[in-house]
């Protein structure tokens, strides 16, 4: 029996999406009382995980795991899961969770679920809703199987704290043969990645040029944000590909989506849909934009954007 | 080198999307159906292989007979051949399986599938497949170069990209940046012609398992009115993005 969660950290702190998986799989596991197990590689800093509800860690340590590579770290979670009796696996939607998850599913022999939204609404069988149809619309899933995996949509759950007394034990590394190498990995760096931001403030054509996104910067520092870009921007070479949300770009599930300057194009709308709160700036009252919006405000960029900045800083001075 | 494209066929990026039968089914009236994006950038990149290293490029797609406009499309783009197995998928596992048959009779140095479909956005056929042949795999690829039996790749990670490199065979799920977009071939009267000379082959499906169903679909719930704020007084925005929505 039993719940694993798979936490990932990033510069020795566990990420956001770490705890909001022990949060949900702490909900999970009291529902069916059993125990709540994560699985952390290469980090030792476990105590955090007990205040969000984790009953037990296994840590792996390991020169192997130092790069993540899915065919290892998935070979690792197979062993941690069939020696304790896993029944459900839950994974966050990182980048790297979403390349492991699949290779986990077929050595567990499991059902798998990503994108999902909310907590099961049903555990027999296992019942979640996820989104697709790229957010334009969710399914339910019905996962009927021995072991099961779900992948959690970052920020779809929050935070709970739950203080357990936590256990750590440690394992040895499955090492697996492989040709498999990272040879480098450049992080853009000192910036928040748009899957893990809680505000994404993001820009289109309507700024005019690579020259003018001193705006979105500066606004995305001000609220320690991620920027983004639509696709066209992307497309010139304005902003990098990394940049590009929307359907055929990166989802973005943040708390506050900020969009400057974008007409609300469906496959951009379909991409960013799952935000919690959406605010539009734009010059034309009649883009479409504002009918998928929270809060509109209709004005020019170039005034807008600077004063809201000035005004956050004195928000937040105050 | 022989390579596989899988191809899913899914409704074009600006369908609206509804559902019939109880909200059991996704209703296709008057939906267009394209090859899925994230296939196609991969497709493309097939093709470069075949123009400049002499590859073969075999699509395949696991559906019904509706997918065969999207097969013969990949032809004239360019692709060798295409197989359809004849199966309606209920789940990307069962997808999966259908092609590790095939892939197991044809020994693919490279097979190219999407990082994810537009429609069901499972992001698990490649993994799976290359799982199930124990293959080396890149998801999230933005760059694919082969030389001899060594691929080196780039994949896309959450605030960077990573470079990594491996022999064959690998199985990749493409995305954009694989090829650039004015790269993307539009099929044209020749290729057109030639394509209905190809062969598309029909191929049954073997024995498989579901291990996910949908039960039914649902539309997001309907948004209440924006909010409008006079760009005069931004401060009203900043006090309702505190004290109404708690954002900031
Ligand atoms: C297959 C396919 C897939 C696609 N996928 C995506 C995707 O994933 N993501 C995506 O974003 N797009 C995607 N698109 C493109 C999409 O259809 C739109 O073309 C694109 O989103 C438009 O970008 P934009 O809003 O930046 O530019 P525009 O449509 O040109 O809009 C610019 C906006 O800026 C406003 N503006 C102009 N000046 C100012 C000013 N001074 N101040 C304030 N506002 C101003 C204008 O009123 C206008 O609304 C896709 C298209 C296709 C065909
Ligand atoms: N029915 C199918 N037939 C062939 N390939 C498929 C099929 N479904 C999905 N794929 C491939 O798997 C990729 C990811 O799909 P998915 O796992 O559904 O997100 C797609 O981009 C295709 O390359």
């Amino acid at each position: 029996m039993g719940i694993l969660i798979y936490t990932e950290s990033e510069n020795g702190k566990f990420k956001k999406s770490a705890l909001e998986l022990a949060s949900y799989g702490r909900s999970i596991a009291d529902q069916l009382e059993v125990e709540l197990i994560a699985a952390s590689f290469n980090h030792s800093d476990t105590k955090t995980l007990g205040t969000y509800g984790v009953d037990r860690v296994i840590q792996i340590s390991d020169p192997s795991l130092e790069n993540f590579t899915a065919q290892q770290y998935a070979a690792n979670l197979t062993s941690v899961a069939q020696e304790n009796g896993v029944k459900l696996v839950v994974l966050s939607s990182s980048a790297n969770a979403k390349y492991l998850a699949p290779l986990l599913t077929v050595s567990l022999s499991a059902g798998y679920a990503s994108n999902v939204v909310g907590l099961p609404e049903s555990l027999k069988p296992l019942t979640v809703k996820r989104s697709c149809f790229t957010n334009k619309a969710f399914n339910i899933c019905v996962l009927d199987n021995e072991v099961n995996i779900i992948g959690l949509s970052n920020n779809s759950f929050g935070l709970r704290e739950n203080h357990k007394e936590i256990t750590t034990e440690d394992k040895s590394a499955n090492n697996l043969e492989t040709d498999f190498k990272v040879d480098k990995i450049e992080k853009t760096s000192g910036q928040v990645s748009i899957a893990d931001a809680d505000v994404v403030v993001s820009g289109g054509r309507g700024l005019k040029g690579p020259e003018n996104w001193h705006l979105i910067e500066e606004l995305a520092e001000t609220l320690g944000a991620a920027t983004a870009c639509s696709k066209p921007v992307s497309d010139m070479g304005w902003r990098p590909h990394s940049e590009h949300v929307g359907q055929t770009g990166k989802p973005v599930a943040s708390n506050l989506y900020i969009a400057v300057g974008i007409s609300g194009a469906i496959q951009h709308l379909a991409g960013i849909n799952s935000s919690k709160v959406k605010v539009v700036i734009n010059n034309d009252p009649e883009a479409p934009f504002f009918k998928a919006a929270d809060y509109g405000v209709v004005g020019d960029a170039f005034e807008v954007v600077p004063e809201l900045i000035k005004k956050l800083n004195t928000f937040k001075s105050s | 080198m022989k390579i596989l494209v899988c191809i899913s066929h899914v409704p074009d990026t600006t369908s609206k999307i509804n559902f019939v039968d109880d909200a059991t089914a996704f209703d296709k009236n008057g939906v267009q159906f394209i090859i899925n994006p994230n296939d196609e950038f991969g497709l493309t990149r097939a093709i470069w292989y075949q123009q400049k290293q002499q590859a073969e490029v075999t699509v395949i797609t696991v559906g019904d007979a509706s997918c065969e406009p999207t097969l013969r499309k990949c032809l004239a783009i360019g692709a060798n051949k295409a197989i359809r197995v004849d199966l309606n998928p209920i789940d990307g596992f069962q997808v999966a399986q259908q092609l590790s048959a095939h892939c197991k009779e044809e020994n693919y140095d490279l097979i190219i599938a999407g990082r994810e479909s537009i429609d069901y956005n499972g992001a698990m056929v490649p993994g799976m497949l290359s799982a199930m042949m124990e293959y080396n795999f890149v998801t999230n690829c933005m760059a694919l170069e082969i030389e001899g039996n060594t691929a080196k790749a780039s994949r896309e990670i959450d605030g960077g990209i990573e470079s990594v490199s491996c022999q064959l065979p690998l199985v990749i799920g493409a995305q954009k940046g694989l090829v650039e977009e004015k790269d993307l071939i539009i099929p044209n009267m020749r290729g057109i012609m030639q394509a209905r000379q190809k062969s598309l082959t029909l191929q049954p499906a073997v024995d498989s398992q579901i291990k996910s169903s949908i039960s039914k679909f649902e539309k997001p719930a309907l948004k209440g009115a924006v909010k409008m704020v006079d760009p005069d007084q931004i401060d009203q925005l900043i006090d309702l993005l505190h004290n109404e929505a708690k954002v900031i």
